[in-house]
């Protein structure tokens, strides 16, 4: 069963991605979608027959791998609680997600090759979380930064497509490198890369230290923090974070899938893995900890000025990385993973509702052309509006007599993270953790208020002045012929089928209300919003539903059953918290909501006000706290001009000078010089003749 | 009384005659030829005196074989010429000389 689970979307991206042409556009589409519905259909039994503790875990193995000497890498399917739960994630969101694109990419020429990419990368992350070695976890790992590569730069035509692709790669190669060092040293220090042996041998390992070059360090904390920077890579961590927001290049399924839902929790879902080990080195546990709220609170800060939709929810995304990560170097485990599991629904959620709202919009990003589109589409705002009170963490805290809270999914998960904050006897984190809240809150509501509320703002953009015009540069003409011009359009998923609404072309631009330009936004097709009520469901209940089995002490042990390092003590604390910490986030909640209230609805005019007063921390924020300036100029243009010295005065002045060009010279001096003794005249020729005549018959007699 | 150092002696005065004819000619193609001609001659002289002073048959016969070898050079030669003049409307020695490269 695990084994078709895992190896039905590879053979569906095979078949799909070569196949295309043999099999057609639409039976690709509908094979790579089977595909996936199949298995998230294996997934979720698997998943509730843990939950029930009716399943063990279990080792299917596939094939021998590598053997050399004392290295045994097999291909092997691991199947426990951990990999239950991801494997429900991954199938569920990319399921949906691959519905979704029938109608986000409908207007795409290429439609195959995406479908067969999304199940590439399907395959590839489902090899990670099934992964039972390192080496096998590394090759799922490579996997799903490919399959990023090729989805983020799916548009190869749009130059920023391309770039925002490349800095992705290189970016996670940074962290890669960690990674594979972390593999290296495992295998030095225990001479496995088995998990189960690494997690067994660990504890021991603790307090020995490893000889490198002229100093020692702490095996442990060594191997951790190596493993820790290919986490801190792909999860887009404080430092390496750079590519996720320029990742909002690709199709916003994409971003949906891939850049929230499953590949960037791929490094909390390592550190959970391999916790024992963690849990073996204090300092890596402070230094995972530290990231994930410093990445916490910058992604926040960045995401409050930020005025592209996708590009607030991607920051909203690094944001709660970040929680995870702290949750899990507080030792909360079981609430890193909690996390993992309701984010990937609401954020999915959230992003693929902005791509409805980007649909609607014609390809309108900027949600200060946005306003009043609660009315235009209900379905979609009903949506994000399920998202947004999941990822705010909309809830009764369980205060004041009422023995268990109850909310949307980020209610429950991220109130855990806070309380284990506190429970772990770090306030500071626990204060970092509750201010998060508050900004994740208020960017949230500010993304909510600027595109569902106010007063419609669409007619300032290009993109629906474009729409408009195209609709009614065409007037006099029937429907169908309007729709072929919207499609001629690539790569805009046209705002409308081929006639199917018919008012963007109303008669008269006078009857409007002011600001709409003439556009009228129109609902999303059926598989647009069907995936957006389901994970609407996702957000309001995975929260509820499955908390028990995720931190509560006693369930979580029976659950987890060492899986991952479960800490009964520190959750048992967490219900011990002081009655202010269990309110903490709510209230921040509730501030965030009401700050974002007065400066987007009440008095729209404060945000400027503010940015005014405060332009320099403004401007600070808006790009990014600097990061990609710094980059650029620590890294990039060092390395250009590193390049450009090799280029010119190694390759070009040295090398070709003397080696290729150098040759080229030399046989031409030669022939030029040969040239001169073929005169072409006939007694030249006779002259030479004799004269080596004479020379061969000399020799001949003097021999 | 003529020995045979007389005959070797004329054969190399028309040889070196013949070999200088063909590197210092500058003027047709003609006297190349005829320089070849008086080179064949010289050997054939060799072959006949050498014949006659060993009393060996064969040095004749061998004489007999270039005599008629040089009457198809000629005839060969003379054919080029004729054509060669056809084309390029000169035979002077140094106007021929399309085999520079």
């Amino acid at each position: 069963m695990i084994l078709a689970l895992v190896f039905l979307p590879l053979l569906a991206a095979i078949v799909g991605g070569f196949g295309q042409r043999a099999i057609g556009a639409t039976a690709t589409k509908i094979l790579t979608t089977g595909a996936l519905f199949v298995s998230a259909a294996l997934a979720w039994p698997i998943f509730i027959g843990f939950l029930s503790g009716a399943s063990a875990a279990h080792v299917v193995p596939v094939l021998t791998w590598i053997v050399s000497g004392d290295m045994d890498v097999a291909w092997a399917l691991r199947v426990d609680q951990l990999t239950a739960v991801m494997l429900v994630v991954i199938t569920s969101v990319s399921a949906l997600v691959h519905l979704y694109s029938w109608g986000y990419m409908s207007e795409d020429p290429d439609q195959p090759r995406f479908f067969a990419y999304l199940s590439l990368f399907t395959f590839a992350m489902l090899m990670l979380v099934t992964a039972d070695n390192l080496v096998q976890m590394f090759f799922g790992w490579e996997g799903v930064g490919l399959a990023s590569y090729l989805l983020i730069g799916f548009w190869y035509q749009k130059p920023s497509a391309n770039a925002a692709a490349i800095k992705a790669f290189v970016v996670n190669r940074v962290g890669d490198l960690g990674f594979m060092l972390g593999i290296f040293g495992t295998f030095l220090v225990f001479g496995t890369v088995s998990i189960p042996a690494i997690l067994a041998a660990a504890p021991d390992m603790s307090g020995s230290t490893i000889g490198f070059l002229w100093f020692r360090a702490d095996t442990m904390t060594v191997l951790c923090l190596l493993l820790f920077v290919g986490a801190m890579g792909k999860s887009a961590q404080l430092g390496l974070h750079t590519w996720l927001p320029d990742a909002m290049e690709g199709p916003t399924p994409v971003s949906a899938l891939i850049h929230a839902a499953t590949m960037v929790t791929a490094g909390v879902f390592m550190v959970c893995r391999l916790s024992p080990m963690f849990e073996a080195s204090p300092v890596a546990l402070d230094v995972v900890r530290f990231v994930g709220a410093a990445t916490c609170l910058f992604a926040a800060t960045c995401g409050l000025v930020q005025t592209d939709i996708k590009r607030v929810i991607a920051y909203s995304t690094c944001s709660q990385l970040g929680y995870m990560f702290f949750a899990a170097g507080v030792g909360a485990y079981g609430a890193a993973m909690f996390h993992l599991f309701t984010h990937a629904f609401f954020k999915a959620l959230l992003f693929l509702g902005a791509g409805s709202v980007i649909h609607a919009m014609h390809h309108e990003q900027d949600m200060r052309y946005y306003g009043g589109l609660r009315r235009e589409i209900p379905v979609t705002f009903w949506g994000m509006m399920m998202g947004t009170l999941a990822i705010t963490g909309v809830g009764i805290p369980a205060v004041f007599g009422n023995p268990v809270g109850f909310g949307f999914a980020g209610f429950h998960s991220k109130d855990a993270i806070i309380e284990a904050g506190w429970a772990a006897g770090q306030p500071g984190v626990w204060f970092v953790g509750v201010l998060v809240a508050l900004l994740t809150s208020f960017y949230s509501w500010r993304l909510m208020f600027l595109t569902f509320w106010g007063t419609p703002r669409w007619a300032a953009s290009e993109h629906i002045q474009h729409a408009v015009h195209e609709a009614h540069g065409h007037g006099g003409h029937g429907h169908n012929e309007e729709g072929h011009s919207e499609s001629a359009h690539h790569p805009d998923p046209a705002s409308e089928g081929a006639g199917s609404s018919p008012s963007t072309h109303g008669p008269s631009q006078q009857d409007l209300p002011a600001g709409t330009g003439g556009y009228h936004p129109h609902e999303s097709p059926w598989p647009i919003l069907v995936p957006l009520a389901v994970l609407s469901l996702g957000a309001i209940a995975a929260g509820f539903v499955f908390h028990g089995w995720f931190i509560e002490p006693d369930a979580g042990t029976r659950f987890w059953r060492g899986t991952i390092a479960f800490n009964e003590h520190l959750m048992h604390a967490m219900h011990e918290v002081p009655v202010g910490v269990k309110l903490s986030a709510t209230i921040a909640m509730l501030l965030g909501l009401v700050s974002a209230w007065y400066a987007y609805l009440r008095n729209p005019g404060f945000p400027a006000q503010v940015a005014e007063q405060f332009h320099v921390l403004y401007r600070f924020l808006l790009h990014k706290w600097y990061f990609d300036e710094l980059y650029h100029l620590v890294f990039v243009r060092p390395a250009f001009a590193i390049g450009r010295l090799f280029w010119h005065r190694g390759d070009e002045k040295t090398i070709d000078r003397f080696g290729p060009n150098g040759l080229a010279w030399v046989a031409q001096l030669g022939s030029r010089a040969a040239v001169r003794l073929q005169t072409g005249y006939l007694y030249t020729y006779a002259f030479v003749m004799l004269i080596g005549l004479t020379a061969a018959v000399t020799w001949a007699i003097n021999r | 009384m003529i020995g045979l150092t007389h005959y070797v002696v004329v054969s190399a005065v028309l040889f070196t005659l013949g070999v200088l004819g063909i590197f210092l000619n500058r003027k047709n193609l003609i006297v190349m030829l005829m320089a070849i001609e008086l080179i064949l001659l010289a050997v054939n002289l060799n072959f006949v005196a050498f014949s006659a002073y060993l009393g060996d048959l064969v040095g004749q016969v061998f004489a007999m074989f270039v005599l008629t070898v040089a009457a198809g050079e000629a005839a060969i030669g003379l054919a080029i010429l004729v054509i060669y003049f056809r084309g390029r409307g000169t035979i002077a020695v140094d106007d021929v000389n399309r085999m520079k490269g």
